[in-house]
């Protein structure tokens, strides 16, 4: 599991010296919060919230949104190694395909977990819970939409060869998915087609975990134990198709390579 | 071959799609021997390279490395390698020594032992006092240094590098020439890919490939003597004039008067070939031939050279044809 570490620690420290990226990751979900939050305050009451202001409500889906965007900037990494030719070292090197998979899964989560959860701290100043301590369970809630939305990126991009693909992924699939999350409206009085969009989406339940982990009185929301299991089996379910792609195709795109399951040609 | 090889290929074909971009190559490598594979661009050097790097499959054929075969354990195989890419494999946003010490914990070295077997690496390079910088900083031929200090991190059996003097500065190439001499005198099996003559000039044997098959195999002083005498160029105004005179001047000649011995006996008899705007003479007695060709020709050509043969020569000598990049190259196979 060295292999595995150091491909985590990797992760870490290239993320750590671009300045870009670090701003990249808080910045763009801040402003949406600040502006939206403050903006739509005058105008909207969020049903069932009681008198939460809608800054304050929308708190818990930017915290999902910055972690979002961290799986999205860390699995973008993966093409870029690709592109940059850091993988194919690694590709002909005796490495277990498992270790790469366990290191760019584990280096993308804790990246992720960390943004989330440093912006996280700020959940006293709003009200949400009582001191940081309380903030445990959120965290841990925290910890497995990091490992759900980096798994799922990595599953994406691993096969793609271009970044532009991915955008185009992100743009179509990944904000879509936040947006029917509950995290930027609750599915109360929404219309029954996007009620069952936001049902069906795994993402919902964690929105609706991290939104109970810091105010248990939270109501219009999935049950604690459907949002956590749902949750809990969205990261184990995308954690192995990211550790089964990556093994069964590991040098990505290129199903030439020796290793990939392929006929010979 | 005395001693037993340490890499040897047999018979190794490779098809991409219906183009066959390698064609049943047969070669040995004695173990601390530095290698070249010489050949155009389009000639299947990197597809050559690609299946010993276990990157992709033959379609036919076997090759091995230290006794084993990557059919075997392809794990235990990659151990026995070192590789070195023609574009950089390392992390540029990491420092050497940061490079260095991923790559071992991926070949599952680590602590004290990964740590001072980098330093050792690192200071035979000559880059050890650039460690703490990050790669970014360091110059294309620093570069290819810290990349072939990482390729020898797991003692691999044999070192593949792809071309690479590539992006290198004169001086830079001359000083990594430099380098795999010393790491093959130092008992590192070296094995490269170059279409760069001086380059394999400097390798101990070489395999010339050309449109996928190996067309020549043995030291450079071997395959130049096999060449034969002495080779004459005289440079035309245009290909239609070299090829009227190439046919006048092997009339002039008559039959090649006597075989050097141990000679190879090229493809083409007469040893008077146009190469575009040029006429290439192969002939034993090249000084004798100069002021003749003057006199007869005189006025039909801008320039005539005498020189020993090059590898050059042994690559027309065997293939007819000049040397340069094969226009059916699909560039995957570069």
């Amino acid at each position: 599991m060295r292999g595995a570490r150091a491909l985590a620690w990797r992760e870490i420290v290239r993320f750590l010296r671009q300045p870009s990226r670090i701003v990249g990751a808080f910045a763009p979900p801040l402003l949406a919060w600040l502006l939206l939050g403050v903006g739509f305050g005058s105008s909207f009451r969020v049903p069932g919230a009681g008198g939460t202001s809608y800054l304050t409500w929308f708190f818990p889906g930017t915290v999902v949104l910055v972690v979002l965007f961290a799986a999205i900037f860390s699995t973008i990494s993966v093409i870029e190694d690709r592109r940059e030719g850091f993988l194919q070292a690694v590709v002909v090197s005796p490495v277990s395909p498992f270790a790469v998979a366990a290191g760019k899964i584990l280096g993308g989560t804790l990246l992720a977990l960390a943004q989330g959860g440093a912006l996280l701290l700020l959940a006293p100043l709003l009200g949400y819970a009582p001191s940081v301590a309380a903030l445990a369970p959120a965290l841990l809630v925290l910890a497995f939409v990091a490992l759900a939305l980096t798994g799922l990126g990595l599953t994406i991009a691993w096969m793609l060869e271009s970044t532009q693909g991915f955008h185009a992924i992100i743009n179509l699939f990944l904000i879509p998915m936040w947006f029917l999350s509950g995290s930027f409206f609750p599915a109360e009085g929404a219309p029954g087609w996007l009620r069952a969009a936001m049902a069906v989406n795994p993402l919902t339940y964690g929105v609706a975990a991290l939104r109970r982990a810091l105010d248990p009185t939270a109501a219009g929301l999935p049950s604690s134990a459907l949002s956590v299991a749902v949750t809990f089996a969205f990261a184990a379910g995308a954690a192995l198709a990211a550790t089964a792609v990556i093994t069964r195709y590991p040098a990505g795109p290129d199903r030439a390579t020796r290793g990939s399951r392929r006929k010979k040609p | 071959m005395s001693a037993r090889p340490l890499v040897s290929v047999e018979g190794l074909s490779r098809t991409w799609g219906d183009r066959l971009a390698l064609d049943r190559v047969t070669f040995d490598v004695a173990p601390g021997e530095l290698f070249a594979l010489l050949g155009p661009n389009g000639g299947g050097k990197t597809t050559l390279f690609k299946l010993l790097a276990t990157l992709i499959p033959p379609s036919e054929g076997t090759f091995r490395v230290d006794g084993l075969s990557p059919d075997g354990s392809l794990r235990e195989f990659r151990r026995r390698l070192g590789v070195v890419f023609q574009s950089p494999s390392l992390d540029r946003k990491l420092t050497v020594l940061e490079n260095l010490l991923v790559h071992g914990a991926i070949l599952g070295l680590g602590g004290h032992a990964l740590r001072s077997r980098a330093g050792e690496l690192l200071s035979r390079m000559g880059v050890d006092d650039r460690a703490r910088d990050l790669v970014e900083t360091l110059s294309g031929g620093l570069a290819r240094r810290v990349e072939i200090a990482k390729a020898l991190l797991g003692a691999p059996k044999v070192l593949l590098l792809d071309e690479p003097s590539t992006g290198l500065d004169p001086l830079a190439r001359r000083s990594l020439r430099a380098l795999l001499a010393e790491l093959a005198r130092a008992g590192t099996t070296v094995l490269l890919t170059t279409h760069l003559f001086d380059e394999a000039e400097a390798a101990g044997r070489i395999g010339i490939l050309d449109r996928g098959r190996l067309v020549a195999l043995g030291s450079p002083a071997d395959l130049k003597r096999e060449v034969g005498g002495d080779v004459l160029v005289l440079v035309t105004e245009s290909a239609d004039l070299a090829t009227a005179l190439s046919a006048e001047i092997a009339a002039f000649l008559g039959p090649d008067p006597a075989p050097a011995p141990g000679s190879h006996p090229g493809p083409h008899p007469g040893r008077v070939t146009a190469l575009g705007p040029t006429v290439r003479i192969e002939r034993p007695d090249g000084p004798a031939l100069v002021p003749a060709l003057a006199a007869s020709f005189a006025g039909r050509f801008r320039s005539l050279t005498l020189g020993a043969p090059s590898l050059e020569d042994v690559f027309v000598d065997r293939t007819g044809h000049p040397f340069e990049d094969a226009p059916t190259d699909d560039g995957r196979a570069a």
